[in-house]
């Protein structure tokens, strides 16, 4: 496939997510998606990643833990929102809790729809993100 | 007297896909104390009753937890039935109690992989999941989605499920079993992984009952509670019987959990047997009014669902007392004295579920 040009590394963090997009996130490493095919791995390490996926929206508590691990991953880097809780607060927006999608704290590349997000729009996200780390890594 | 440090855990760590945070007061490689600290993921869904109305917030209530989706909308309608007085139509019992095993089904497989992944065998993990991944399909064709279903509604359920189906079901899970067997032969033989569960975070018959634990995590400990036996939905028509072990450490919860797999095929079956024909939802009108306690239970252990209305359609108060919340206090109990290796397996056999525990 020559359209991965490298085999990114993901970090996955869980937002307020109900588990929902989450558990979606970790099928997709399984056998039925299996990402690893294509080099992709879910690294526990963000020093180590490519890519953020955040399921869930942002609230008071987790904003700074969000920001953080943002800043700790290495240039250039691409943020995915899974999920529509991620994108906009999604059913949850009116929460007295809730802030919003992560777009309110740290920029993202790709939104990824769906409540929950399916794996396969979740892969085709991180694809999209891979075009757009490919973009960053030339202008730098 | 050793070293103190303190070693924090998370929120963000590979084991848990969840966010909770513990501070690890550690003496060399013992930890003395375990201090949580939650509140990443709390969203105020209970105060949501007040801009959804009742029948809108099934919706929510099924998004307090994505993994026992189905048997918090599932608690919650009931506990909405009950005040309206409203009795659901048989054969909606039997589906709702069909799609609660089926999701005791996938939650206990999804922990087993989790639980395989905590110990280090990957190959373990992938096996648990795709196995799962068989379930995710029934729940796909019966109800069009995977995760999240918003299948039940007061009243009853949306989808009925036709009796082709019901009968595909049936082979699929007959075939699965014998896979399960296998994989279910490494968890309770193979000695690797009776190394890292046997005798490990031990929690007594007494300790379990006297910090309230639920679930298989007491049904581990040899307390024989199981809401199930009470007989909600469909479970008084069924032939069913808690399952136990005295052992009270990882292993016996892996054996007790391992154990609900195959009683939960047996009871999709004994329902797919006794289903009865007709409705699948009754009409609804009117807002409730009145308060109700609704208890179920759910793959983690004994939901409680109180509800309190007001007559109007928004509701005055939900409350839900979910099972990891009951399970936390025999959780520290048995972090304490562990090795610090020991601590992500000894977080996952409670099977946590932060979500539904903050709301
Ligand atoms: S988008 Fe839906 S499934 Fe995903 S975390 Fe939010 S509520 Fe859960």
């Amino acid at each position: 496939m020559s359209v991965v040009k490298k085999s990114p590394w993901i970090l996955h963090y869980d937002g307020t997510s109900c588990n929902g997009c989450d558990i979606e996130v970790l099928a997709c490493l399984t056998p039925l998606y299996d990402v690893e095919r294509f080099g992709i791995i879910n690294t526990g390490n963000p020093k180590h990643a490519d890519i953020l996926l955040i399921t869930g929206s942002v609230n008071e508590q987790n904003i700074p833990v969000v920001k953080q691990l943002y800043e700790q991953m290495p240039d250039p880097k691409a943020v995915v929102a899974v999920g529509i809780c991620a994108t906009s607060g999604g059913i949850f927006a009116e929460c007295y809790n809730v802030v919003g999608g992560v777009g309110k704290v740290i920029p993202v590349d790709v939104y990824v729809p769906g409540c929950a997000a399916r794996p396969e729009s979740i892969i085709d996200g991180v694809v999209k993100a891979l075009d757009i780390l490919e973009v960053k890594r030339k202008k730098r | 007297m050793g070293n103190r440090t303190i070693v924090p855990f998370g929120p963000q760590h590979p084991v848990l896909p969840e966010p909770i945070h513990l501070d690890l007061v550690l003496e060399d490689e013992r930890v003395i104390e375990a201090i949580p600290r939650i509140g990443y993921i709390h969203r105020g869904l209970e105060k949501l009753v007040e801009k959804k109305d009742y029948q809108q917030y099934v919706y929510v209530a099924e998004r307090i937890c994505g993994i026992c989706s189905f048997m918090h909308g599932m608690g919650y309608c009931m506990s909405i039935e009950s005040i309206m007085e409203v009795e659901i139509p048989e054969r909606a019992k039997f589906l709702r109690t069909i799609w609660a095993e089926l999701s005791r089904l996938h939650s206990h497989l999804l922990w087993l992989g989790l639980l395989a992944d905590a110990f280090g065998f990957e190959s373990l993990f992938m096996q648990s999941w795709k196995l799962r991944e068989q379930i995710l399909d029934i729940f796909e064709e019966t109800t069009g989605g995977r995760v999240i279903f918003s299948v039940c509604e007061v009243g009853g359920v949306k989808k009925d499920i036709s009796s082709e189906t019901l009968n595909k079901m049936k082979e699929v899970l007959t075939a699965m079993e014998k896979e399960l067997k296998e994989a279910a032969a490494v968890f309770l033989n193979d000695s690797t992984v009776k190394l890292r569960t046997k005798g490990v975070g031990v929690l007594s018959r007494e300790a379990a009952f006297e910090l309230g634990a639920v679930g298989p995590m007491a049904r581990a400990s040899g307390i024989e509670m199981d809401i199930r036996s009470q007989g909600y939905a469909a479970y008084n028509q069924l032939d069913f019987k808690p399952i136990t072990d005295q052992g009270g450490d990882c292993y016996a919860r892996t054996k007790v959990r391992i154990g609900e797999l195959f009683q939960s095929i047996d009871l999709i079956r004994q329902c797919i047997a006794i289903i009865p024909d007709g409705e699948v939802k009754r009409k609804v009108t009117g807002n409730p009014k009145g308060e109700h306690f609704t208890r179920l239970e759910q793959p983690r252990g004994e939901v409680l669902y109180y509800a309190k209305a007001n007559g109007t359609k928004f509701l005055d108060r939900v409350r839900v007392r979910t099972p990891t919340f009951a399970n936390v206090p025999a959780l520290l109990e048995t972090l304490k004295n562990c090795s610090l290796a020991d601590v992500p397996i000894l977080i996952l056999t409670i099977d946590p579920c932060i979500s539904c525990t903050e709301r």
